[in-house]
């Protein structure tokens, strides 16, 4: 089997995904088109070494819908011959294309992928696709639906993280995401968003709140709390009755962000690579997607974790960076826990609770983000994952080369 | 033209088909009636002369829905997914003719039309009611475990909506015409004298003869399925009923999946939808289950089906009281609202007074909510009299005694009560506990001593336990009986034992619940799992509700009267612990197995830890359902050995009894039902095993095994003995 190597990583800045983020008004075609083009463009990569175009998009719906991916290589003005496909594993879904890229270059399928995603919440917001989960009676019962937010706070009662502890650690992702936009370290990711005229829209993140502190969290209201107690608690508890009552403790300070942008990874094997004159920065190890309790849905990274390590036939000490996404403060005092994973290892530079979580994309922004600390601290290895929503977890080993 | 049905058509071509079977009081749907309604809506379709028709009643209801004996025929006959399909949709197909057949057909809903009767109307393309606040409009087929089958989860969403139908299939609530005027279910609501009239002036006019939903632009009002206010809509209502419904009831499911997937397909196929869930409701124990206990059963006792036969009525006019405590005071409040007059004796007048008193505030509260009036206040009162002298008890019927759980003070009771009352009253005790024998031996005539045992709130529980002592003769137990019957309440009878029936069954389900406190289950999950196996409340809050220190007094005295036979085990160390050495007693001083703060929610116990550590702290679903299991064997294994020591001889007082005394799982059926839904081999089986791994309380009695062997099951032999008498 072939090794599969990271050649290269770009994103997008993440804009507010709301009507007033400076990217509503950017079409999802234009944000996924725009990480095709850099990242062709700053590696003079010649597109017909390209063989596939893998964009992970959790609505694929409207401007997002029949497969953007293909769309969006044909206006990055690719080769013709560069095939397109989106995928959805939902919130890691853009390190679940990089994966597949990674598989067609392995299997000697393909000498060049490109994996990454694109999600404009503000213009395709959550839920819109619809979906059987919540809606369909025969599986919503069987699998003890709940919206993610209570997942999240039965993780926290479950696992015995108060309030303050997820607010410590949103604060620390604020302070750490701050840190690294001041010193540049996302300099090498980052790619502006511009206009059909060349001109910037937006070269950061705007999701930031830098200025967040316990006091100003703390007077926010726990945004599950009427949900739940009007419904999921009961819900979750009948397959976690462990749990005499569901303490709610996330909110809007301590939950991703929802934002807009795009990612695009490029993986090739060693020939593609030396091929067209790139050195690659990094080889996937492993990979792995695992499934896990859905109705608490959101442990899945420790389990996908485990089974990547052990493919890679490493333990957890010897991961150097671990890049967990920040979809609520829990999920990731729950991984560390889990794995007895120090927090001086975890999401070194913030999360998606600083910077947001554009669903489909993070997973390929990610990768770039801690790719780009090993190579500023010069450490060897790193482990991304995400959890993922219906229960199920995505995590990718890489190695510096 | 039949036994069921009138048809008529007059001068101006209008076609009435009116509901009016011979011999009954109400119109049902049974097999003659539908077959005899086919032939009437063919026929109005088919004559060219009727321009439209109308349907309604000539009793005082529309039609009250399916006849519940034919339905548990159906629930109880072959488990034949094919026979069962092909033989359900047979109203279907009437209703789907009559709304397609091009002639116009209103409904003239003089009454109640309830479940099938209203989606007779539903079927309808115009629906008009008589304004009377007494009819009753619904679709209360979940209460007995079904689904609306004949189109009512697909034509009442599509009339009115999705978010606003489903409340009403999913919980059965039925409306007064007015109400179904507001959601939309009734076109019109005109006076009663009206009805035929307004119903052929609308036919006369420009009537409608097609049904919205088969024009081909017909849209869902208040949005589709997939649709914003569609998502909210399932989302919420799902998690609310499995919240609420524990996900114990099959129906509730099958409701809101037919209309989730009717809803997004076009009729007929919305139909076949409808018929696949209603068939599976049928191949699932539960409704059979359900509406043999909690109606056909019910309804037999009620009615006095465990009466001796041969004995004369009697009348129970003029009743004594002993005690005005919690009991006494209800049981006044019963009875004067029966018409009874009352003699309310306590040791002091001002204790009866405040025993009276209990009956002034429940009045007072119905009359502030629009239920009773001043007038009717003062009728029921003046019946209750307050008193402190025995002598006042002269010339009862019946007397009632309610006073403290002590031999002794009975005793006096018993004695000061018996040197009033006349030679033929027939005296009772209310005890919860004590054997009823045994205070009859303070009687001078034990025969006409019996067990009458309300549970409490009187005026809320339906339930009364009558308990035969080992002398107490016929003439006494049908005074009780006509007693119970007068004020409607649902008698079951019951031989004598320690806790009875419904005490001792109860008891051990409280108890197991310690019992696995003690093997170190976290409290937590005992009683998040009790509650979801169907059960009112959780076995450790239970404890809490009904005292923890009754509860020691209760096992220190069975302790003492069973000596070495008694299978001592930790519960009792940890309900010592808590009551002797803690002061722990329940909701009643704040402290229990929970804490109750004044100012917010209970919670467990912190310390509870130490008195049981926890050993067991995750809910897996393996464990779930063994606890699950557990709570519902142990009860059912202890109404089986009832059975089995003729503390109980008929299947309905034992199942009937169990779900109105104790609230045992209502889906289930009753203890008895749960045992022949598993098979009594298997449950053997199960109970065996339990015993292995936790103790010889769930030993099932030889009882069962003798029926396992044989291949019985309790409803089987209950009714071949019922035939052969």
């Amino acid at each position: 089997m072939a090794d599969a190597y990271i050649l290269d990583a770009v994103r997008t800045p993440r804009g507010k995904g709301k009507k007033d983020g400076s990217l509503h008004e950017v079409t999802s075609l234009h944000l996924a088109t725009t990480v095709l083009k850099a990242i062709r463009d700053r590696n003079n990569l010649d597109t017909e070494m390209v063989e596939d175009v893998i964009l992970g998009c959790v609505e694929p719906v409207g401007e997002q819908g029949a497969d953007i991916a293909r769309i969006a290589v044909l206006n990055a003005d690719y080769a013709e011959t560069t095939a397109g496909v989106q995928v959805n594993r939902f919130c890691a879904s853009g390190l679940e294309a990089t994966n597949m890229a990674a598989a067609q270059v392995m299997s000697g399928q393909s000498p060049m992928s490109i994996g990454g995603g694109v999600e404009a919440m503000s213009r395709v917001p959550m839920g819109t696709s619809g979906g059987a989960w919540p809606m369909d009676p025969q599986i919503a019962f069987k699998s003890y639906f709940a919206p993610q937010g209570i997942s999240a706070d039965l993780i926290a009662t479950k696992y015995g993280f108060s309030r303050d502890d997820v607010d410590g650690y949103a604060v620390e992702s604020q302070k750490r995401a701050k840190h690294a936009w001041d010193n540049g370290y996302f300099k090498n990711s980052v790619v502006p968003v511009k206009d059909i005229n060349g001109l910037t829209i937006l070269d950061h993140d705007e999701h930031m709140r830098p200025d967040a502190t316990m006091q100003s969290l703390a007077a926010l209201q726990p945004s599950f709390a009427m949900f739940g107690e009007m419904a999921f608690d009961g819900v979750v508890q009948l397959r976690y009755p462990e749990v005499e009552r569901v303490n709610h403790v996330h909110h809007a300070g301590n939950s991703s962000g929802i934002v807009d942008g795009a990612s695009a990874v490029l993986v090739g094997s060693k020939e593609a690579a030396d091929a067209a004159g790139i050195r690659p920065r990094a080889r996937i190890r492993s990979f792995t997607s695992i499934g896990s309790e859905p109705s608490i849905m959101l442990t899945g990274p420790s389990a996908a974790a485990e089974r990547a390590l052990k493919r890679a036939g490493m333990k957890a000490s010897d991961i150097d960076l671990y890049e967990l996404n920040e979809a609520f403060a829990a999920v990731v005092l729950r991984f560390m826990q889990a794995l007895d994973v120090p927090h001086e290892k975890m999401n070194v530079n913030g999360g998606a609770i600083a910077m947001g979580h554009p669903l489909g994309a993070t997973g390929g922004m990610i990768i770039g983000t801690v790719l780009d600390e090993l190579e500023r601290r010069d450490l060897n290895t790193a482990l991304i994952t995400l959890c993922v929503g219906a229960g199920m977890g995505t995590a990718t080993i890489i190695e510096r080369v | 033209m039949s036994n069921n049905i009138n048809y008529n058509v007059d001068a101006d071509g209008i076609a009435t088909i009116t509901w009016d079977m011979a011999g009954r009081s109400m119109n049902v749907l049974n097999e003659s009636s539908i077959k005899d309604f086919a032939e009437a809506t063919e026929r109005a379709i088919a004559d060219e002369k009727v321009k439209g028709v109308i349907i309604t009643s000539a009793k005082d209801a529309f039609l009250a829905g399916a006849d519940l004996d034919m339905l548990v025929k159906t629930a109880f006959g072959p488990k034949d997914a094919k026979y069962l399909t092909e033989n359900s949709g047979t109203l279907q197909k009437i209703f789907r003719r009559y709304e397609t057949g091009g002639k116009p057909f209103v409904a003239a809903i003089n009454g109640t039309a309830l479940g099938g009767g209203l989606e007779i109307t539903l079927a309808c393309h115009y629906r008009i009611a008589a304004d009377n606040p007494k009819t009753k409009l619904g679709l209360p087929e979940v209460k007995v475990g079904l689904l609306p089958g004949a189109g009512g989860t697909q034509r009442l969403p599509r009339i009115i909506g999705i978010a606003k139908a489903l409340p009403l299939l999913l919980q059965g609530k039925e409306l007064d015409p007015k109400k179904a005027l507001a959601e939309g279910i009734v076109n019109e609501v005109v006076p009663a004298d009206q009805l035929l009239a307004r119903a052929k002036e609308y036919l006369m006019g420009t009537p409608v003869s097609a049904q919205p939903w088969d024009d081909k632009k017909f849209k869902i009002p208040g949005g589709a399925v997939y649709s914003p206010g569609g998502a909210q809509t399932f989302m919420g209502g799902i998690a609310m009923s499995h919240k609420e419904s524990f996900g114990n009831y099959p129906a509730i499911k099958a409701i809101l999946s037919c209309v989730y997937e009717g809803l997004q397909v076009p009729f007929e196929a919305a139909l076949r939808i409808e018929t696949r869930y209603f068939v599976s409701l049928l191949l699932d124990p539960t409704a059979g289950n359900m509406i043999r206990t909690l109606f056909i059963s019910m309804q037999e006792l009620n009615k006095g089906a465990r009466r001796p036969k041969d004995q004369p009525e009697t009348d129970v006019k003029k009743l004594g009281i002993l005690g005005a405590g919690m009991m006494g005071a209800g049981i006044a409040y019963v009875s004067a609202a029966a018409g009874i007059e009352c003699v309310l004796l306590d040791q002091t007048i001002e204790a009866a007074e405040k025993g009276k008193a209990y009956s002034t505030n429940l009045l007072d509260k119905a009359i502030s909510r629009g239920r009773s009036t001043p007038e009717k206040k003062e009728k029921h009162l003046a019946l209750i009299k307050t008193t402190a002298d025995h002598a006042d008890l002269a010339g009862c019927d019946l007397v009632i005694e309610a006073v403290f759980e002590n031999r002794d003070v009975k005793a006096e009771a018993t004695k000061k009560t018996e040197a009033v009352i006349p030679e033929t009253a027939i005296y009772a005790s209310n005890t919860s506990t004590l054997p009823i024998t045994g205070l009859a031996e303070a009687s001078k005539r034990p025969e006409s001593f019996i067990g009458i045992h309300f549970f409490s709130p009187v005026d809320k529980m339906m339930l009364v336990e009558i308990i035969m002592g080992k002398q107490t003769d016929q003439r006494a137990l049908a005074v009780a009986m006509d007693y119970v019957k007068k004020i409607r309440k649902t008698p079951i009878v019951v031989n004598d034992s320690r806790g009875f029936y419904t005490s001792r069954c109860f008891g051990t389900y409280v108890n197991e619940g310690i019992e696995m406190l003690a093997e170190g289950i976290a409290p937590a999950i005992i009683d998040n799992v009790g509650r979801a196996t169907g059960m009112p409340r959780g076995p450790l809050e239970m404890n809490d509700d009904v005292a923890l220190d009754l509860g020691h007094k209760v096992r220190t005295q069975t302790r003492k009267d069973l000596g070495d036979a008694y299978e001592a085990t930790k519960a009792d160390d940890i309900v010592e612990t808590l009551v002797v050495k803690l002061g722990r007693y329940g909701r009643k001083n704040g402290k229990g197995f929970y804490e109750y703060p004044s100012d917010g929610k209970k919670y467990l116990w912190e310390g509870l830890a130490d008195l049981a550590p926890v050993k067991i702290a995750e809910g897996s679903p393996a464990l779930i359902k063994e606890i699950r299991e557990r709570l519902l064997v142990r009860q059912a294994v202890e109404a089986a050995r009832c059975f089995e020591e003729q503390v109980t001889t008929d299947v309905r007082d034992a199942d009937v009894g169990s779900i109105l005394a104790w609230g045992f799982a209502p889906w289930t059926g009753g203890p008895l039902s749960y045992i022949d839904r598993i098979g009594v081999a298997e449950f053997v089986k199960m109970a065996d095993g339990f015993a292995g791994k936790y103790g010889k309380r769930y030993t099932p009695p030889q009882l069962l095994r003798d029926m396992a062997a044989k291949g019985e099951t309790f409803y089987q032999t209950a009714k071949l003995a019922a035939a052969a008498e």
